[in-house]
């Protein structure tokens, strides 16, 4: 390869669409971290071989391409130009799928997504309901690139908007495109992004920074993992325009260590890139110049926040410290330094390429665009769905989402990771953006979306993440360190039954003083999951400090799991599983669990016939009569 | 004396990427590397110690023959990890961030893997294994004390 100047890059770009008009069909396996947990590279590499087995190699390709998002039904395969979205696929279905779809033409429907509302079968990858309502211009991509080939970027229109900035437009044009677009930072806070290139433009200095945050820690959020590792380009495209806006030469990646695969894409992207002159000296032919590193995190969530971050980059332990002076003044190595957050960056090119215009007419009056979210927890459908700022909560969740697992009963919705607030389900017709879900308690945040059932404790909800923020709080100032603490503390004493009258004012006055007193975001927002919890299910913890009991089943102090005699039929199977002997019982007589023994594993429920279903869970009253009748027996 | 400050910042920065790479080629930070390391980037032994125990990528004791990392991630947790991890913490008899005394397992927990289609998940040796149930702890555990640990995945 040889560096191209605009030109070139664009006759490049004319030659590779041709030659992929040649070739007519390709079969595109998912390669997200989802699908490789299926076992996706074996089906790819299956697919290669059978290709070349029937020596169809000239006539169909074989790409792994970057996630499609539908994780819930990994591995998935699309068989482009129609769009036949197969399901579910397994190594046996290979020779198959080749021999009738590709060469057959006929479509198999074992394979195909069934609606489970219509029963219908579904053929086309865009009918499948779960895409159907999304709006996918960041993220739609990612299904037709191979992240490992820059030339499935730019056959796209890759590097399209790079030369338009470089040889049309002056860094103050570009930034004023990016302020009329309205896009706000997707990391969070929801800055506007072009304000942000402002400030720091008009700051003078002869070495600035941009840096990428792909510190993507939020448990339950993986939306910027996969545009880094199914579409590193847009991202790396946009770096280079904000880079040219701002004036900075150097950039960094910041990527969690926990992706492996997103360093290693976006590191094959960045030597790609330099080898076609995108990257480096004089980008293009042009005379701007600029370079990007790959830095790998190391394991520490607080990372996420900009100073933090800026700190790890620079070799030391990732502490914030106080704003102002910001970084746009002050940031890397004290360098002018503008941060923002992954799916920002991929909404650059976009917006360069189709205009300011187009992309502030998607979205509400506040928040323009698309938002991706990854859709988990206990939902039909998990997986990444892109929609325009202003859905509501009940469309993704029921029309994309596909409802709750297993008929359940939704209690809520977490939004904001960490720092965001549970959402219950009389807000389920708040259309999302920015505004309405900080109004609800909860944030943005970088976007995860995690669904929760009637099985759900919302208290245990709520120890779990001051659990994580505690563990995560970096130490430096008192409120987060000591407040973090108290709060998972007390918590940890109501999920155990040891709660006391005035332990919910004793955290919502904890929850003000560490809201108000922290040093950075992450003690700021650690509340919030306790706050909304309160708000919204002050019931559940009435009911675990009063009643002594866990509606919802779940924490164990507070439950006890029992086999009700008159639906028992004495199969042996809880007495078989039980890890520590704690039911007795013989063959067609009733089995009976000693409560002192038992360690409430679950697994006598687990194994239970669902026909016989005879393991109940109980709490409060119930409980303890249960416990009352077997410690008098067992004194018999 | 600003050229001098500079090119020590740029040795501070290399502290992270030479950790990593310790931390991969061994398995953990051996005593012996940590004073390496100082001499060579100019790094007092105390501020690496100071950086290396704060980030948990980093480990200053060996890990066992098999790593076994549980995905405590919320969309996991509401799935029901926690019993998950209960279980092999019991059936290994250790806690999660320790290692069995006869150094045949380390037990983990991560905040998120980002499959959570598949939750509970657990990882074992690098094989994921999704929508856990407690009584399948068992046979992972079999599984991974019959092979070798193949490879540093």
């Amino acid at each position: 390869m040889e560096e191209y100047n605009a030109t070139e890059l664009e006759k490049i770009r004319e030659e590779i669409s041709e030659s992929r008009k040649k070739r007519k069909t390709c079969i595109t396996v998912c390669g997200g971290t989802g699908c490789h947990a299926y076992g996706c590279l074996k089906v790819a590499q299956a697919f290669k071989d059978e290709i070349k087995n029937q020596g169809l190699q000239d006539s169909v390709d074989v790409r792994t391409t970057g996630c499609h998002g539908f994780c819930e039904r990994g591995p998935i395969v699309v068989i482009q130009p129609k769009g036949v979205f197969y399901q579910r696929i397994k190594l046996e279905d290979i020779k198959e799928v080749i021999a009738e779809t590709i060469v057959g033409k006929k479509i198999i429907d074992r394979l195909l997504y069934v609606d489970p509302k219509t029963q219908e079968k579904i053929v086309r990858e865009k009918n499948v309901p779960f895409y159907k309502k999304q709006k996918r211009i960041i993220f739609g991509n990612n299904g037709f690139i191979d992240p490992t080939d820059i030339r499935d970027y730019i056959a796209l229109d890759g590097y399209r908007a790079l030369t338009k900035i470089l040889f049309d437009m002056t860094s103050e044009e570009v930034i004023e495109e990016i302020i009329a677009s309205g896009l706000r930072g997707r990391g969070g806070a929801g800055f506007l992004t072009g304000k942000k290139w402002e400030i720091c433009h008009d700051v003078n200095s002869d070495v600035k920074y941009v840096i990428c945050n792909a510190d993507e820690g939020d448990p339950g959020a993986y939306m910027d993992r996969s545009l880094l590792e199914g579409n590193p380009h847009s991202v790396i495209e946009g770096m280079i325009i904000g880079a040219y806006a701002i004036g900075a030469s150097e950039g960094y990646i910041y990527v969690r260590m926990e992706y492996p695969l997103a360093v290693k894409n976006v590191t094959r992207a960045i030597t790609e890139a330099k080898k076609l002159g995108l990257l480096g000296e004089s980008i293009l032919g042009s005379e701007f110049g600029f370079d990007i590193h790959v830095f790998r995190g190391a394991g520490a969530f607080v990372s996420g926040e900009e100073t933090s971050l800026m700190a790890s980059i620079e070799g030391k332990r990732a502490f914030p410290r106080q704003r102002p002076p910001f970084p746009a003044q002050e940031g890397l190595w004290g360098k002018p330094t503008n941060i923002n957050n992954v799916e920002t960056w991929a909404n650059v090119p976009l917006i360069i390429n189709k205009g300011a215009e187009w992309y502030s007419k998607i979205g509400t009056r506040g928040s323009k665009g698309t938002k991706i979210f990854s859709l988990v927890g206990k939902i039909n459908n998990t997986g990444l769905v892109e929609v325009p700022m202003g859905m509501t909560l009940k469309e993704i969740i029921y029309d994309i989402g596909g409802g709750i697992k297993d008929n359940k009963k939704f209690k809520a919705v977490q939004t904001g990771g960490p720092s965001g607030g549970c959402i219950p389900a009389e807000m389920l017709d708040l259309p999302i953006d920015f505004e309405t879900l900080t109004k609800a308690g909860s944030m943005m945040g970088s976007g995860g979306m995690i669904v929760m059932d009637e099985d759900t404790c919302m208290v245990d909800v709520a120890r779990y993440f001051l659990d994580f923020t505690q563990q995560e709080s970096c130490g430096k100032c008192v409120p987060c360190r000591i407040g973090t603490k108290q709060l998972v503390d007390i918590l940890t004493h109501i999920t155990q039954g040891k709660g006391e009258e005035g332990d919910v004012e004793k955290l919502e006055d904890l929850a003000k003083t560490v809201k108000e007193g922290s040093l950075c975001g992450l003690g700021q927002t650690a509340p919030n999951p306790v706050l909304t919890t309160i708000r919204n299910f002050k019931d559940e913890y009435e009911a675990h400090i009063r009643d002594k009991s866990c509606p919802a089943l779940v924490c164990k102090e507070l439950i006890i799991y029992h086999i009700e005699p008159e639906k028992c039929v004495g199969c042996l199977l809880c007495l078989k599983n039980c890890p520590v002997e704690a039911i007795s019982g013989e063959r067609k007589k009733v089995h009976i669990i000693d409560q002192d023994l038992c360690i409430k594993c679950g697994a006598c429920l687990e194994v239970c016939p669902p026909k016989v279903s005879a393991v109940s869970k109980y709490t409060g009253k119930k409980r303890d009569r249960i416990l009352k009748k077997s410690s008098q027996k067992s004194k018999k | 004396m600003e050229k001098s400050v500079d090119e020590l910042e740029k040795d501070q920065r290399e502290l992270i990427h030479v950790l990593h790479d310790v931390q991969e080629e061994f398995g953990y930070i051996p005593a012996q590397a940590i004073s390496q390391i100082s001499k060579q980037l100019k790094i007092s032994e105390s501020e690496i110690f100071g950086v290396l125990t704060f980030y948990k990528a980093f480990s200053l004791k060996p890990r066992g023959e098999h790593l076994i990392t549980i995905c405590v991630g919320t969309a996991c947790h509401v799935r029901g990890a926690p019993m998950i991890l209960d279980e092999f913490e019991r059936k290994l008899g250790i806690k999660a961030g320790e290692t069995s005394e006869d150094n045949q397992f380390t037990l983990e927990t991560v905040n998120c893997v980002g499959a959570c289609a598949l939750g509970p998940i657990a990882i074992a040796d690098g094989e994921y294994h999704g929508q856990l149930k407690t009584r399948k702890v068992d046979k992972i555990i079999d599984k991974l004390m019959s092979t070798k640990r193949n490879g540093s995945d």
